[in-house]
């Protein structure tokens, strides 16, 4: 714990103690700590401990030119960065009045789409190896490789593919492009059951995480929970389908639910969707080459481009909740002001600390990851 | 479009099922399946990777728009001596380093890069021992930090370039609405068109270094963009006293140099200065220019033959050092060669007088009708005054010398150019052939052609000139306006004699094919072709080859004291002659050109400035 975060604790005569969990600790997400309170091995209180990662990036996006925003935006979310890209330049492009060709949006979708699979996949290693299972781990880092080779070949850059401008996107997809996603997809569909059997349905798992930090739904709605969080406590909200942007309207998925809301349930919703991103991006494979036309709405020369004085919300659907950009321009060369509004600053924080209190000590890094929280935008 | 595919909905996990005791044994398989490994060699990147930049040094213009739009401020630009620095070209010997501690290798330098000299590499291996370099500040060249030639990687497409390359159009006359007066061809820029035009900009400050006199083009261009036209104003009379004159009729050496104009139109500098003046009201203008100007008087006099730009920017800047200035003109208006060389329809009167007015309104007298040598003597104002700049431009049009020249239907261009402003009636013939391919040739074949509209409404004008016409000295939009308007280019065309009949009646020009116009030397020698011969019939022939100074102001005994080199008066090089009390400026010291005269103007009033101070001390 950093000292300025510290306070001395009266302990009281009974067996009550601290216990520092993180920000160094194989059960934490990044850099991000929680400082508990036990009884025991029970948790009576949990506080978190964010800020070992902060780089503002909300007040640093004030001081950069509206285009160079790009390049900040996809590390508030490391491991599904896509969604920030996207979202800052929907939100930038109402502000501007900006109408996005057709075929970037649907390159957009495809790049979300795979980045949630990627997300998915780093989140099944991670969360199995919280509970001791240390193959899903390589497995599920493995296999998100290859998604990054993919995002390798079409954008340039494994995670941080800086490829969304507002107006479109940066360049078109390399040929033969989507016969290797489509190849990828079906390497990832054919794995789907090895990590049934290994992970998902194995009882080692299953019995360890039912009843793990269970939420239920008035919780849910109370503390702000979007995304497969939510969809685990049997609330079915998306907002691809319910608030859609780009083309999702025109896409065919279902959106997958679990009723328990504990962590097995949050596990599970994000194995079924991985097999609806799947689905998503075989219909884009399918159009995308019927799709022509331009890739980018031109934008003015970036050194000097003013973004008329307003304000705009933008949203998105990402891995780990709803993602929104909440922009305020003055009609200056920088935006004036940018809110982020992250899935993981509510889920690693308030929902956390509940969570955590009543549980066990060992249960807790299971928590965590079952939240998916991703500490950075918790930071931001 | 809805997409036809309906894919199957996903089965449900039924993780309920404790499953068969036998279940581990399903882990038998993975010992005849293929371990997932990832290999240890180095794995070569996808085709557009974002790696380690390139950078082609020759094509680098070093404009440093990639250390701008730069989110990390990685980018700094360094000086390398031995590469060339042609401000007039547009081309810095600056190239720009990475700091690869601070480089997120977003490429957006490479989308902006004017001159697409930027690209990224595959390479994206930086370890370091003693023997390699070992700094992450790297100088990009064309084969790499490491020189290993691993190819490119993210290069600028047309898709993910950043630059608008197409310059905003602007709304001119049509050929046929212009051609029988003299209205200004140009409309101007709307303030919307302005706005637009300004944002391409880029802030290279290739402008200000190409610009003679060094305006400071990216400052007013950035104010035109703020929308605020007044600083435009404030920022260009930094420099240019003459901006109404040079809005319009500039040579515009900052838009060849342009950095956007490497790959595409050059932003329009030019039109861009002439919108701010239009902008700002003329009282405005005037109450800018006086802006932090008290004039305390220095008791100095300074007297200024010739009222053209450059005697008039020399006049603009002692006048501000609190000088008395008397600006000797021998013409009936002030503005030289602006005034009588220009066509109205490139540079309307009242612009001219616009900038005169603010040059004379700082207290600037001008003598019109006033002739050194005639009405007033040489040694007079050396005697009364402490310094005299001779700006007495090229007034005298050169000869061709050819056969019959001097036939009283063979004119000088700037003789019928100065007649023309005047409003001076003259014998219009109906067909005229005009020798010459510069702007001079330009001028007063559409001035003709606009009279021969106005008083015979056909056109009936013949442009010859040695050069092909790609090579012509004049503007290329003047050709091509020049062109609609109906006149008749002949190039390669060399002046032999004019033709005249019995009576005495000049009938035609007789030209020569042009086979080479310059020797092995570069010396100034046409060869023709004697068999290719032309006569270009008409009744009036027009000579725009140049024009010469004419010195008999300075009389004999002055002219014989002073030092001369080929036929011009010899400045140093604050342009000042071998007489310590005469400086010389403009046409006369550097050949035709409106932005050089208001640059040598500064300079000289700079050098006077400075002498007078010694001199006080």
């Amino acid at each position: 714990m950093r000292p300025e975060n510290y306070q001395a604790v009266n302990h009281p005569p009974s067996h009550e103690f601290e216990l520092n969990f993180g920000p160094n600790h194989p059960g934490i997400e990044g850099n991000f700590a929680l400082k508990v309170k036990l009884q025991g091995d029970i948790v009576v209180e949990a506080r978190t401990d964010a800020g070992y990662l902060h780089r503002g990036f909300e007040k640093l996006m004030e001081d950069r030119l509206w285009i160079q925003n790009i390049a900040l935006v996809p590390r508030i979310c490391v491991p599904d960065p896509v969604p920030m890209e996207v979202c800052y330049s929907l939100a930038v492009e109402d502000l501007a009045n900006i109408e996005v060709p057709e075929r970037a949006q649907w390159i957009r979708v495809l790049q979300l789409e795979l980045s949630r699979i990627a997300a998915h996949l780093f989140f099944f290693g991670g969360h199995a190896a919280t509970t001791g299972m240390y193959t899903p781990m390589y497995w599920g880092v493995a296999d998100r490789d290859l998604l990054l080779d993919l995002f390798e070949e079409l954008t340039g850059g494994r995670i941080y593919s800086i490829y969304n401008l507002p107006g479109g996107v940066r360049q078109d997809v390399p040929e033969g492009f989507l016969q290797r996603v489509s190849d990828t997809l079906d390497y990832i569909d054919g794995r789907l059951k090895d990590y049934d059997n290994l992970f998902f349905t194995n009882q080692i798992f299953v019995k360890r995480a039912r009843g793990v930090g269970t939420i239920n739904q008035q919780q849910a709605l109370d503390w702000s929970v979007t995304g497969p969080n939510l969809r685990a406590c049997g609330l079915e909200f998306d907002v691809r389908r319910d608030d859609p942007y780009l083309i999702y309207p025109q896409l065919d998925f279902d959106i997958p639910t679990e009723q328990a809301g504990d962590a097995l349930a949050r596990t599970l919703v994000r194995r079924l969707e991985m097999v609806e991103s799947i689905r998503i991006i075989r219909q884009v494979i399918k159009a995308l080459p019927d799709i022509k036309g331009p890739l980018r709405t031109p934008i003015p020369n970036p050194l000097a481009w003013r973004v008329p004085a307003g304000e705009s919300y933008a949203r998105v659907e990402s891995s780990k909740g709803e993602v929104a950009y909440y922009v305020v321009s003055n009609g200056g060369e920088k935006p004036y002001r940018v809110h982020i509004r992250g899935p993981s600053a509510m889920h690693a924080v308030q929902v956390l600390e509940k969570l955590a209190v009543g549980s066990r000590l060992e249960d807790i890094a299971q928590t965590i990851f079952s939240l998916d929280a991703c500490p950075p935008e918790v930071d931001r | 479009m809805k997409i036809s595919l309906k894919s199957k909905k996903a089965p449900a996990i039924n993780h309920s099922d404790s499953g068969s005791l036998l279940n581990p044994l399903k882990n038998l398989q993975f010992l005849v399946r293929k371990p997932i490994t990832e290999p240890l060699q180095p794995r070569l990147a996808s085709l557009n990777y974002r790696g380690f930049h390139l950078n082609d040094w020759q094509a680098c213009v070093g404009c440093a728009s990639c250390q701008k739009i730069c989110d990390n401020a990685a980018i700094s630009m360094v000086e390398i001596p031995s590469l060339p620095n042609d401000p007039v070209k547009g081309i810095r010997n600056h190239r720009p380093a990475i700091d690869y501690g601070r480089c997120c290798w977003c490429a957006l330098c490479v989308d902006i890069c004017p001159s697409s000299s930027l690209s990224l590499s595959r390479e994206y291996v930086h370890t370091c021992d003693q023997q390699h370099i070992d700094s992450y500040f790297i100088l990009p060249d064309p084969n790499g930090m490491h020189q290993q030639h691993f190819g490119k990687g993210w290069q600028k497409t047309e898709h993910s370039d950043l630059l608008s390359l197409t310059r905003t159009a602007m709304a001119e006359l049509e050929p046929e609405k212009r051609v029988d007066n003299f209205d200004e061809i140009v409309d101007g820029f709307t303030p919307e068109q302005a706005v637009l035009e300004a944002s391409r900009c880029v802030q290279c400050g290739m402008c200000h270094d190409s610009c003679p006199t060094h305006m400071h083009a990216p400052e007013y261009i950035r104010a035109i963009w703020n929308g605020d036209a007044e600083e435009a104003v404030r920022q260009i009379y930094r420099s240019n006293p003459f901006a109404h004159t040079c809005g319009r009729v500039c040579t515009r050496r900052c838009e060849t140099a342009c950095s956007i104009g490497i790959r595409g139109e050059p932003i329009a500098i030019r039109w861009l200065k002439r919108y701010a003046m239009d902008a700002v009201s003329h009282e405005r203008i005037k109450e800018i220019v006086n802006e932090n100007f008290t004039a305390k008087s220095s008791g100095k006099k300074i007297a200024i033959i010739g009222a053209g730009p450059a005697g008039l920017t020399a006049a603009f800047d002692l006048v501000r050092s609190g000088h008395k200035v008397e600006v000797f003109e021998a013409l009936a208006h002030a503005g030289g060669m602006t005034r009588f060389g220009i066509p109205d329809y490139r540079l309307p009167f009242d612009s001219l007088q616009q900038d005169i007015d603010i040059i004379t309104s700082l207290g600037v007298k001008i003598h019109t009708h006033c002739r050194i040598g005639k009405n007033k003597r040489m040694s007079t104002l050396q005697k009364n005054y402490d310094a005299v700049i001779l700006a007495i431009g090229l007034q005298q049009g050169r000869q061709t010398r050819i056969k019959n020249s001097e036939h009283r239907h063979v004119y000088r261009a700037v003789d019928l150019l100065q007649k023309i402003s005047l409003g001076e009636k003259f014998d219009l013939s109906h067909s005229v052939a005009v020798i010459g391919g510069g702007n001079v040739a330009m001028d007063i074949a559409r001035s003709l052609a606009r009279m021969q509209k106005q008083q015979y409404g056909k056109i009936q004008i013949t442009l010859t000139a040695l050069e092909q016409q790609q090579h012509f000295m004049a503007d290329p939009e003047e050709i091509k306006e020049a062109l609609e308007e109906g006149i008749i280019i002949k190039d390669s065309c060399g002046p032999q004699s004019c033709e005249i009949d019995s009576n005495g009646k000049l009938i035609g020009l007789k030209t020569w094919k042009v086979t080479s116009i310059f020797d092995e030397n570069n010396r100034f020698a046409p060869q023709y072709d004697e068999q290719d011969e032309v006569v270009h019939n008409c009744e009036a022939v027009v000579e725009a080859i140049g024009q010469y100074s004419d010195t008999s102001l300075l009389g004999t005994e002055l002219t014989e004291k002073l030092e001369w080199n080929r036929g011009r008066l010899q400045v140093d090089e604050n342009g000042r002659t071998s007489e310590s009390w005469l400086w010389s400026a403009g046409d006369c010291v550097n050949g035709p050109d409106v932005v050089h005269a208001v640059a040598d103007g500064h300079k000289v009033a700079a050098s006077i400035e400075q002498q007078l101070q010694l001199k006080t001390k």
